[in-house]
């Protein structure tokens, strides 16, 4: 039956045995609808670390890839989510779609972050603007099934046919005014072993909590000072723990000249030799970081200790494809582009950081991570111990955009507390994360397209990149399509590339590959992964081929663009944003589509490039042209939480300033010169647009798209295509001053961390 | 050891602990007060941002024994307590234009502001979009156009 929002749909839901009600619904349900509980995963399978017996053992729990909602006796409910919270409100998104189906309020429903289970398999990965897009449905599913398991117990208790029976705002009504709390019905209304029970979803068209703007849960812990992060948590005898790391990256120790002197520095407890460098533990940071600096190391080589990013550029281009232009009739013309992306640093705020408490026979670990379960299985194999024996808490963390896929700090904590035998509160250093954490690959684009004067008869893109490390392993949906892709021995980064680049305008023959060179930095991928750069290469080649067509680059995408769905945000944007109104000299406006993860969206924004804004003087840091406005329309199907959404287009916005104009990591002998803010130029408030307006379209799906990633590659591409405009200089370097003489004196390598200040005093105002 | 006293969120504090360990680690380490965020320890990210009898400083950048047993350091923890009330009205404020993501930047975005909008009303004029280009503090998250129109609003209150 086609769901046209206002049937209610009949399923199946699960009862598991638990002193109060506790319902459930099978995680896979929303991505394979006709094979819900199959289990068995189709991906490659690290079987060293984790066989099918492994899996069949935990296939066989009662649990088994499933979600479960508790409902207390105080008449809340509670949900342990399998995803990562990293700021981007999808436990109060999942707050809201329990509360929907429930009938509960907001605020009365509970959000944990669920242990690693590993039973889910590849069902607790964090990535991709996945997380609701594959939670909306079981979650839906488990919560309707409770509230179907709170009627029926009061309709019975009341004689009562539980079609005769309502709820509202935490309570079973009945047909002659009788009331019940669930709180009331919860211990009642709990199983005594695990079944099913039928039960069926709210229709679309009922819902008053889905939909409304709704403020974040954790919001008065965070203005408090009350919300906890990792390095907050107190975890007995954790001291706190850093670690020298060598001068290149991945280099490693061969000696230390001074181990028991630093061992005796004031505060220190512990000096142990690790595989990224050596470890300290003490009393405060502070006095780890001054043991890092005192430590007398001997290093030896890293994995890339001569190259620049001259070098990496060089690789890169004996690397890429060669772009092949198709047999056309006569008047039609080609145009070519080039563009090259450096590299970018994804180090939230937050550091790397975990605490481990590794013991002879089981370790504890808690850390931000968003693919928990490899950790943990990753951590086992390092520490030795079985699965079970290590224990893997997710912690709320403090940003993520890409860096926390990988559990860098977790298995180093572990390492570490091994070796010491003893816990630790492991954190890096700002610069160390900088320096040796993980970084967006560098990559160059290029783009062929013919034209004539009306149309455009092809469209080719070649991405050739630094090679993207996604050894955190799969998402169930990722690993499932990766298998169904055509023949050949596609790499994971080639299936990630095919699954999310498209070229979203009716451009004839289309052609987008990548090519990878395998280097040995530190990468991963950056919120939106491949999306900013191939789409602003393209998007500012839409400009190009506009301005040859004679056309305006607004109306021009409107012609080319494929759906009318599509075409809505691109007017919406356009209208609200007054396209095409007079702009003085050295300004300009620039616009921009992308569409990923089920969702459409466009930008436009309007750019000061004048001498007397890029010459504007700020102490340590850069400032260059200025976004003044940006205004973004946003259709992700369903929108669950539109204040969330809009939350996440603005700090797509931000970010995709910064990628256009002024961040990036400058690789010298194989290691980034950054190593502090004030070095790495991410958006600041002396570049953020002083006008910003996002535009939530009303619902065009049963479902909800994607949103954490969403909002960056069209900013990104708008402002690039502003930029050209308002200087008639198309960019072709990533960001526009990468190449400018360094804007800071970088942070000595030696030693390896910078002191802290001391005048901060005098600073104060 | 040195021992250092001071007063924290309205309280007296001593701890034992060499002068030169930034009052950073003493909050966070040794008393526990984890409502300053460690972001860079170099004065710039200011995630760290706390009150020093009144005005925004960086406890990253100042050694405890520069801290005198008079000084009155303030929190985010005590914030709300410094004007009688559950919460002080930038802390409202961005509650009400729910400014918040990942939260970790927010407590030293807080209190700069809080500092920033005395320092201008004690100028005698209103704050505006060049004294909000001044703000230094880093939001990885991308929070600032929120931040904005929250200063502004409690600016008002305040």
């Amino acid at each position: 039956m086609k769901d046209d929002g206002t049937s209610r749909r009949r399923f199946l839901g699960y009862l598991i045995a638990a002193p109060t009600l506790v319902a459930a619904a099978d995680l896979a349900v929303a991505a394979h609808p006709e094979a819900a509980g199959a289990a068995v995963p189709s991906a490659p399978e690290p079987a060293d670390l984790f066989d099918l017996g492994d899996l069949l053992v935990l296939a066989s729990m009662p649990t088994s890839n499933k979600i479960a909602i508790q409902i207390n006796t105080d008449s809340t409910a509670s949900f342990a989510l399998p995803r990562a919270e990293v700021g981007q409100g999808i436990s109060t998104a999942t707050a809201m779609i329990i509360a929907e189906e429930l009938d509960l309020a907001v605020e009365n429903v509970h959000i944990t972050l669920a242990d690693a289970r590993p039973e889910l398999v590849f069902n607790q990965l964090t990535g991709g603007s996945n997380s609701i897009r594959s939670i909306y449905t079981p979650v839906r599913h488990a919560a309707a099934t409770a509230r179907q398991r709170l009627v029926n117990t009061a309709a019975k208790n009341w004689k009562v046919s539980p079609g005769t029976c309502t709820t509202s705002n935490g309570v079973v009504n009945g047909p002659s005014g009788q009331h019940a709390s669930y709180g009331s019905l919860a211990v009642q209304a709990a199983a005594s072993q695990t079944t099913t029970l039928p039960a069926t979803l709210k229709p679309t068209s009922k819902f008053d909590v889905i939909g409304k703007a709704q403020s974040r849960l954790d919001a008065h812990d965070i203005v408090t000072g009350r919300k906890t992060f990792v390095m907050d948590m107190d975890v007995p005898n954790a001291l706190p723990t850093m670690v020298c790391r060598p001068p290149t990256i991945n280099g490693t120790v061969k000696s230390v000249a001074n181990l028991a002197t630093v061992q005796a520095m004031p505060g220190i407890t512990d000096v142990a030799i690790v595989s990224t460098g050596v470890a300290v533990r003490g009393a405060t940071f502070g006095q780890c970081i001054d043991a890092v600096d005192a430590l007398n190391v001997t290093w030896g080589p890293g994995t890339e200790d001569s190259k620049s990013d001259a070098d990496v550029l060089a690789e890169l281009r004996k690397a890429e494809i060669p772009l092949l232009v198709p047999k056309l009739g006569l008047g039609t013309k080609t145009i070519d582009g080039d563009f090259v992306f450096y590299f970018r640093s994804n180090s939230p705020l937050e550091t790397n950081a975990a605490i481990a408490d590794v013991r002879a026979d089981s370790a504890e670990i808690w850390s931000p991570l968003k693919s928990p379960i490899v950790a943990q299985e990753t951590i086992a194999l390092k520490l030795g111990l079985g699965i079970d024996k290590v224990k893997v808490h997710v912690i709320s963390s403090g940003g993520s955009f890409g860096r926390h896929l990988f559990f860098d700090a977790a298995l180093e904590a572990a390492e570490i507390s091994k070796a010491m035998g003893k816990p630790v509160k492991l954190m890096w250093h700002r610069t160390d994360d900088f320096r040796h954490g993980r970084t967006h690959p560098m990559a160059t684009n290029r783009v062929r397209a013919s034209y004539n004067a009306n149309n455009v008869f092809s469209f080719e893109q070649r991405h050739t990149s630094v090679s993207t490390d996604f050894t955190h392993g799969l998402g169930e949906i990722l690993s499932a399509m990766a298998a169904k892709l055509p023949e050949g021995n596609l790499g994971f980064s080639e299936s990630i590339f095919e699954l999310t680049q498209t070229t979203p305008y009716n451009f004839g023959i289309t052609t987008q590959l990548l090519n990878e060179v395998d280097l040995g930095f530190h990468t991963g991928s950056m919120r939106n992964i491949y999306s900013p750069d191939v789409r602003t290469a393209q998007e500012l080649m839409i400009d190009q081929l506009a301005l040859r067509m004679g056309r305006d680059p607004y109306q021009f995408r409107h012609t080319f663009l494929k759906s009318a769905r599509s075409r809505a945000v691109l007017d919406k944007v356009a209208q609200v944003g007054n396209w095409g109104r007079a702009m003085a000299p050295g300004t300009a406006q620039g616009i921009a589509f992308h569409t990923e993860y089920k969702g459409v969206c466009a930008c436009l924004v309007e750019i000061d490039c004048t001498p007397a804004t890029v010459n504007r003087p700020i102490a340590d840091g850069v400032t260059g042209p200025r976004v003044t406005k940006a205004v973004f329309a946003v259709d992700v199907g369903l929108p669950i939480n539109p204040r969330g959404l809009e939350a996440q287009m603005q700090g797509g916005i931000m970010d995709g300033i910064a990628q256009t104009l002024t961040s990036s990591l400058h690789f010298k002998n194989g290691i980034p010169l950054e190593g502090s803010w004030d070095n790495y130029y991410y958006t600041r408030q002396w570049n953020v647009p002083t006008d910003v307006q996002v535009i939530v379209m009303p619902a065009t799906s049963q479902s909800p798209g994607g949103a954490g990633e969403f909002g960056v590659a069209a900013s990104m591409a708008a402002v690039a295509c502003a930029y050209a405009r308002a200087t008639g200089t198309m960019p072709t370097v990533f960001p526009i001053n990468h190449l400018d003489p360094l804007g800071f004196t970088p942070i000595p390598l030696v030693p390896p961390l910078p002191q802290s200040p001391t005048d901060g005093l005098a600073n104060a105002f | 050891m040195p021992q250092h006293t001071f007063i924290v969120n309205g309280e007296q504090v001593s701890v034992d602990v060499p002068d030169d360990v930034r009052l950073l680690w003493v909050l966070r380490d040794l008393l526990g007060i984890h409502g300053p965020k460690y972001g860079c320890g170099l004065e710039v990210c200011r995630a760290c941002t706390s009150h020093i009898n009144g005005k925004a400083f960086n406890p990253c950048a100042v050694p405890v024994g520069d801290v005198a047993p008079t000084d009155e350091i303030t929190t985010i923890e005590g914030l709300a307590a410094t004007v009688g009330a559950d919460l002080h009205p930038m802390q409202q404020a961005w509650l009400d234009l729910d400014v918040a993501q990942c939260g970790y930047c927010q407590p030293g975005q807080i209190m700069t502001a809080v500092a920033k909008v005395r320092q201008i009303h004690a100028e005698g004029r209103e704050i505006t979009d060049a004294d909000l280009d001044e703000i230094r503090n880093i939001c990885r998250c991308g929070t600032y156009v929120r931040i904005r129109e929250a200063i502004k609003t409690a600016a008002a209150q305040m």
